[in-house]
């Protein structure tokens, strides 16, 4: 497919996320709280979408990732959060 | 259309998930070993599921002339416990010999931890001993892409283990190339939120060889959809991509790696 053809095809729901994202972002900027590792990722990974070089998904997801190689020494929960927390 | 689920949770879905499959074009459903939602509390426990994968979910397909087909393991979220999961590991052979059971799976890591890694091994040792076919599961969300590192490295440190004979599961954009260079097949599942959409399934097929490819659901007990396939099929057809390609996708490629198991067989007067 070429891209009018593309943009035919995802431009709305696209459009439609990336607001929702904004409004993601203003609600809380209107909250009260502490920093929080996962909007600091976030707004990191927010970075790699708005830079030209592609591929934007793999980085944003690798931007979102644990970066370290070693195993950790024993699992304390069973839950991931979509962000790593740096320890 | 005529389509393939090579990864679902049948216990935790209705009865009527099944209807809807079949009315799709679900030629075949296959089932992984799974978290249920909570640690069960002794091996005991996992000898009932497998009965439970191994003779009453087939039976609850048939009805609806669905060929039931399932993997068998501890799942990795219960792999910190390795006693556990060692007495687990220690009654599947017994089950190995079901008629609907190809192979190990959904083994893997979850948080990438030690213990886990122990029970991966274990699991890959089972799975050669008894020349299983092999399904992985690869971690959530930002323990993805560690964890798909370090479930390849422990496959190819065992040299009994043939990559065109392993499935990883749950490929997203920063470790599907890894995992088709490595040789291994590749699994897209199509799920809400912590994992694929169909437009992303289908740039990803787009971008790399399809030849190893697959799609699946991963419906289970969480928001899921049961009818993932068939929707990602008209997402590859709002797309461009042909009939053809698509029954190669659907259907055709999980057959080609499903049939590595002497036991997958589909009924094929109802295709």
């Amino acid at each position: 497919m070429n891209r009018r053809e593309l943009l035919d095809l995802y431009y709305l729901e696209a459009r439609a996320k990336l607001i929702d994202v904004a409004a993601f972002l203003d609600r809380l900027d209107r909250a009260e709280g502490e920093p929080d590792f996962r909007l600091a990722a976030f707004k990191q990974a927010l970075g790699e979408v708005q830079n030209e070089k592609v591929p934007r998904a793999e980085r944003v997801l690798a931007c979102l990732s644990d970066p370290t190689v070693d195993p950790i020494p024993v699992a304390t929960t069973k839950a991931a959060c979509g962000a790593w927390p740096g320890k | 259309m005529r389509y393939i689920e090579p990864h679902a949770h049948m216990v935790s879905r209705v009865t009527n998930d099944y209807q809807d499959m079949v009315l799709a074009g679900c030629a075949a459903v296959c089932e992984p070993a799974f978290w249920a939602g909570f640690d069960r509390s002794s091996a005991d426990g996992f000898y009932d599921y497998f009965c439970q994968l191994t003779e009453h979910e087939p039976r609850r397909a048939a009805k609806f002339g669905l060929p039931h087909f399932c993997w068998l393991c501890i799942n990795p979220k219960e792999s910190e416990d390795v006693k556990l999961a060692s007495d687990v590991i220690s009654i599947i052979p017994k089950f190995l010999e079901k008629q609907n059971v190809l192979g190990i799976g959904e083994i893997g890591l979850n948080k990438n931890s030690r213990n886990e890694i122990k029970v991966l091994e274990m699991h890959v040792d089972l799975a050669a001993r008894h020349d299983q076919l092999i399904l992985v599961h690869t971690p959530h969300l930002e323990d993805k892409l560690k964890g798909t590192r370090l479930i390849l490295d422990v496959l190819r440190a065992d040299s009994r283990i043939k990559p065109g004979r392993c499935l990883i599961d749950h490929v997203e954009e920063h470790t599907v190339k890894m995992v088709l260079d490595g040789g291994f097949w590749g699994g897209m599942t199509l799920y809400p939120e912590t994992k694929c959409t169909a437009a992303r399934a289908v740039d990803m097929i787009e971008l790399y060889s399809a030849e190893r490819l697959w799609m699946n659901s991963a419906c289970d007990w969480g928001v899921s959809v049961p009818l993932a396939i068939p929707l990602a099929a008209l997402e590859l057809r709002r797309r461009g991509h042909s009939a053809e390609a698509i029954d190669r996708l659907i259907y055709q490629n999980p057959k080609r790696f499903l049939s590595q198991s002497p036991k997958f067989k589909l009924i094929e007067a109802t295709i």
